[in-house]
Order: C-alpha cells, then structure tokens, then sequence
C-alpha cells in the first residue's frame, strides 16, 4: 500500500558549504562557467574579486543617487527662489531677491541629503529588501553565513540544473557538505 | 559560533621579509569566529555592573540637562549669564564644541575609506555611533538659544501664520540645513554599515524578542554576494557623498561667524581652520572613548596600539593645522593694519598680564586665561605626539586627549565670548560669566552624550563585524589563509 505523502515542500536546490572564501571563490568560477544563472553565494563580508567570480557587472545603485542628489539640487534651489523672491518677497539688507550664489549652500546641503536617501534606498530596492521570509535562514547551518562560513546555493530552477549534474559540479569544488533546501 | 580554536595555525603564512613586516590590524591571527564572539558578545549576555555604575549617573546627568532646558523654557534665556553684548556665550560655545565632535565619526567612516585606510574598520562603528549623539547634543543648542522655543519651526522651510518664509541669505538658516543634512546622513551611513552586523546579531539570538527585534532591523540581509555588490556600491556613494558633506558642514557653522563683520569673527581662514579644529577634536573625543572602550571589553586584538599610534598621528596633523591657524589669525590681525581686529587678538584675548601686557604696553585681556589655556591644550599638548613613546603609552595618550577636548571647548569660548564682549563704544563693554543653568546645561549634556553611547554599546557591536572580518588575512581569496591554492 502507497504511503500517503504529507511532505508538501518543494525541493528548491542545492546549498554547498566552504570553509574558506578561496574554495568558495574557485566554485563561484566553476558555476559561471558551467553557465549556471540562478544561483548565489553567501558571505560573512563582501569578498573582493568575488563578483568576476560570479560574472556580475556593475551595480546600478549609482543610478538611484544621481536621481536623489539631482532632485535635491533642483527642488533646493526652486524652494528658495520661490520662498524669497517669488511667493513673498523679502528684500534684506539690499540683496538681491535670489542669487545662485547664497542660494548654493542650502542646495548643495538638499543634494547631499537626497543623494544620500537615493543610495541607501536604491541598495534597499536594488536588492529587494526587506525580505523577512528567506527559505534558507530555516536550514540550521546557514545561521553561520554570517559568523565565518561560505555557501553556495543553487536553484533548481536554473535552466541547467540536474539532479545529479549540480551535485557532481558541487562535489568536485571541494564542499564540505551539501544540503537540499526544501520549502 | 561553535569555532572555539583561538588562534590560526602560526605556519600557514610565510612572514614577508623583514622589510615588509607590519603590524597586523588583527593581532594574533585571530579566526573570524573568535572575532564574532569577541565583537558580538558584548552586547549579548547579562548587563555587567560597570555597565550599570556608568549608565545611572549618566542618565542622572541627562535628567539635570533636561530639568535646566525646562527652567530655561518657563524663565527665559536670562537664566544663562547672556546679557548684551554677550547674546551668545556657552550655549553656542557648547554646540560648535559638540558639532565639532561629531566630525571624527564622519571623516574614518568616509573619508579614510575613500583613501582605502583599512585599519578605519576597528574604529569606524563606534566613532559613526559617536557622531550621531555628539550631533544630537549639538542640536539641542541653537534650539533652546533662540529663546522662544516653541516657534523653533520657523526654522524650517513651513507656511506659518505671518505667510513670511525664512530669510535664505543667513548663513544661520544654512546652519539648520546643514546640521540636520550631517545628522540624517550619518544616520544613514551608520544604518547602512550596520544591517550585515544585525543580521550576525539576529543569526546569534537566542531569545524570540532578541531575534525578532534584530531581525526587524536587519531588512532579511542574507549575505548573498548579489546584495553585497549593491551594498559595496552604496557604501562607496554614502562614503563620497559624506566627504564633501562633512567638509561643508564645520564650514557653514564657521559662516555663522565669518559672515558677520564683527572683528574677530571675519575672517576667511574660519572654514578650513574650523574644519580642522573639528576633525582634531574629534579624534581627540574617539580616542577618549575607545581606550576605555578597547580595555574594559577586551578588545586590544582589534583597536591595537597601532590604531591609536595612527590616531594620535591624525591629531598631530590637524593640531598643527590650527596652531597655524591661530598664529596666522594673529599676524593678519597686525598685518591687516584694522585697529579694531588688532584690539580684538591683543588686547582683548592674548596680552596676559606677565608678559604680553608689558610688551605691548596694554591692560592685561579680561579673558587672556580662556586664550592661554586653548593656546596650551591645542597647540602644544599634541605636539608630543612627535614621539613614538608619546604615541603608544595608552594612559598618556588618554590624558592628551582630555587635554585637547578641553583645549577645543575654550578654542569656541575664545573665538565666541572675546569677540563679542567689548563691543565698539566702552560703554557696551561687559565681562560674561557663567550661571550654574551654563554650567549644568553642559555638564548634563555629556550625560546625555553617554547615556546614548552606553546604550549603543549594550545593544548593538562596538565594532563593524563584517569590515573587520573583510580586512583579516583569511578574508582574502588569495592568501593560503583564505583558502588560495599553491602555484
């Protein structure tokens, strides 16, 4: 008789532990040659070089804080000019209603500020955060991804995902263990 | 977590030639474990009681603060020693003092990361943590000066009543902008740098309200490389965005002053002068902090003798830049040939009554001690610093950095009370001293100060984990201690 299956989780892919970020760092290679595109790996710090490891290019980021500071700049030197020359005009000590110049340091102080919101919203939206649910903060182990070990998840929706394929590709970078990650 | 090895094996590194050799920034090749449990640890676990004999009396202090701040609302600003001439004295003393503080935590955090410093990573957390409360103590002070605080908003770009917008050709409204720009944005920086360290916290929690709360903070950061690309991008943008910011900001504090044309205050040295006073202030409070700091939490492995040699070095740099500062006010006083701005410097603050009072042949200045006293903590205190025994001795240095935050208060006393308190006519001459509301108003506002940093060091890592992980050998792909293959 055919056991009934209660398991409802989805098998989601592979998760290789390393305990060094050299080994994890040549397996990164080996992934983007083998060219697999839905995977990632997971460090303690930002690993340098680890980006040419995995083929990534440039972060966009720098888009979000070109906006910002240009909106700030913009919207500063408008508040101003309508503030004090335009909606009430305020004549002070002979100056003139508006000038570029007095004008400058609360505008340069406008850019900074929304320069600096578009950086750090911009990483928020660019990596889509927050993102309180994350199947793989459920694999006990992974706990350690931000203490001192090196993991390298693949998602068995990568188009070239196999599973048996994946898990050789794994076993020959040297992982000390690997996992199924379910959900 | 379970790593309980302490030290790496010693023969996994050929040491580079004796030439080459450096002081590591971590001492005794500690693993990235030992670092989580160190960093970590502190603000995990049962308060200890040096916590508790430290926070109460801060938070006293801090009460005392408040309490004056309410006398002085329901009194009115006549309650400080102000009378005219002298309408600013220690409350504006205090906030350029406290904004000037704020600098340091700005300056490892951006610029000495621009300039790929890397031993900025064992300091950096708690200097950015430093200059956000030193900001909001500064804050409190143009605030209450105004004497009618409730209409503070008219500060603010907001419609009110009168239709009347505020008047954008002060360089006292730049002020508003730039400090409230300063503090939201070292906020940021500081938020920003600590999300990968909350997610260490909420990965380390053993309680559901500890994980929940740190998880809340830490925005579900999950390490992936494709978020740290980002994160590096947007570190690397905050960082470049804070230089020019910190520099603008001491400089249109300093435009309060250099705008105006009292002698004494205009003058176009001020922004670079006050950027540099800021900057050797400011490290002068970092180290006042972190050598209590590095001993009672058992950091000496990671704020080493060697962060606190560069320290000192960057307050011999910038203390230099201001004893050139203050001579050079001095001879474009003489030079300038004004005899108003000569009064100013000599009659006014410099002639003492030993030995330049007869030289110059002048009554000795009402405040030649406050010029004296900046004089000896500012200019020649961190010139000890030209040794290396000066440098490295930890209780030396502590006591140097007392002097110089004494040194950098008096230097705001000197430049704020001097200028203002013999006005152009003899009979608009006055001696201000300080009523027991000045003196408490600040001495509560260190409580303050402390209050918060305390509370910062109980909850959240002193130190920016992940930086100081990234700087260690076994950070680096390509060093044998981080797993790189023999050629």
């Amino acid at each position: 008789m055919a056991e009934l299956n209660t398991d409802y989780t989805v098998k989601l892919g592979l998760l290789a532990e390393y305990a060094t970020p050299g080994e994890l760092m040549r397996a990164a290679e080996k992934f983007r040659d083998a060219g697999y595109r839905r995977w990632d790996v997971y460090t303690p710090f930002p690993v340098h070089g680890m980006d040419q490891a995995m083929g990534l290019g440039n972060s966009k980021v720098g888009w979000f804080t070109f906006l910002g500071g240009l909106t700030g700049y913009t919207s500063g030197m408008i508040m101003i000019w309508w503030m004090n020359a335009f909606d009430y005009p305020l004549a002070v000590g002979g100056k003139p209603l508006f000038s570029p110049i007095y004008s400058f340091p609360v505008a340069y102080e406008c850019t900074i500020l929304l320069g600096a919101f578009g950086s750090l919203f911009g990483m928020f939206i660019m990596n889509r955060l927050p993102k309180f649910y994350n199947p793989l903060f459920k694999m006990e182990r992974f706990a350690r991804s931000t203490d001192d070990t090196f993991f390298l998840f693949v998602e068995s929706a990568d188009p070239k995902f196999s599973d048996a394929d994946t898990k050789k590709l794994l076993e020959g970078t040297g992982s000390k263990r690997i996992e199924e990650v379910r959900d | 977590m379970a790593n309980q090895s302490t030290s790496l094996p010693a023969s996994a590194v050929l040491p580079p030639p004796r030439e080459l050799e450096r002081v590591p920034l971590i001492l005794n090749q500690r693993p990235l474990g030992w670092l989580s449990n160190a960093i970590a640890g502190i603000a995990e676990g049962k308060t200890p009681k040096w916590w508790w004999a430290l926070f109460i009396p801060s938070v006293l202090l801090a009460g005392v603060m408040f309490s004056l701040i309410f006398y002085l609302m329901t009194t009115g600003v006549g309650v400080w020693g102000l009378q005219i001439p002298v309408a600013w004295a220690w409350d504006i003393t205090n906030f350029v003092f406290w904004i000037g503080i704020g600098h340091a935590g700005t300056l490892i955090s951006a610029i000495l990361f621009l300039l790929r410093q890397k031993w900025r990573t064992s300091i950096n957390r708690a200097a950015e943590a430093m200059t956000i409360f030193a900001v909001m103590c500064a804050g409190i002070y143009p605030l209450i000066h105004i004497g009618r605080i409730w209409l503070g908003w008219w500060l603010l770009p907001l419609p009110n009543a009168n239709s009347v917008w505020p008047q954008f050709r002060s360089p006292l409204l730049w002020d508003v902008f730039a400090v409230s720009t300063y503090f939201t944005v070292s906020l940021l920086f500081w938020y920003m740098g600590l999300i990968p360290d909350l997610a260490t916290m909420r990965d380390r929690a053993k309680t559901r309200i500890r994980k929940f709360a740190y998880g809340l903070f830490a925005m579900g950061w999950c390490g992936s490389n494709r978020h740290w690309r980002n994160y590096e991008k947007a570190y690397l943008l905050l960082a470049g965005l804070s230089t020019p910011l910190v520099l603008s900001v001491h400089s249109i504090v300093s435009f309060d002053f250099a705008v105006s044309q009292l002698p004494g205050w205009h003058t176009t040295i001020f922004p670079p002068y006050f950027v540099a006073g800021a900057i050797f202030s400011g490290f002068g409070m970092v180290l006042t902090l972190m050598l209590p700091l590095r001993t009672i939490c058992k950091l000496e492995d990671v704020i080493t003798v060697r962060h606190v040699e560069l320290m000192c070095k960057v307050i011999l740099g910038t203390g230099s830049i201001v004893g050139y500062a203050y001579g050079m006010e001095f001879f474009i006083a003489w030079y300038s040939g004004n005899p108003y701005e000569r009064f100013v410097f000599i009659n006014n603050r410099a002639a003492d009554p030993f030995i330049l009072s007869k030289v110059f042949g002048v009554k000795p200045a009402p405040y030649w001690w406050a010029y004296w006293s900046m004089i000896s903590c500012n200019v020649i205190s961190p010139q000890l610093f030209w040794f290396k025994w000066c440098r490295t001795k930890i209780w030396f240095v502590f006591i140097v950095t007392i002097f110089v935050n004494i040194g950098m208060w008096f230097e705001r006393f000197v430049i704020i009370v001097t200028s203002l308190h013999r006005d152009y006519l003899t009979s608009s001459w006055a001696y201000f001293s300080p009523t027991w509301v000045d003196i408490w108003t600040f001495i509560g506002s260190f409580g303050l100060f402390m209050s918060l940093f305390l509370l910062f060091m109980r909850f959240l890592p002193v130190i920016a984990l992940a930086e100081v992980k990234g700087v260690t050998p076994q950070a680096d792909p390509h060093h044998p201690l981080g797993g790189a293959q023999a050629h």
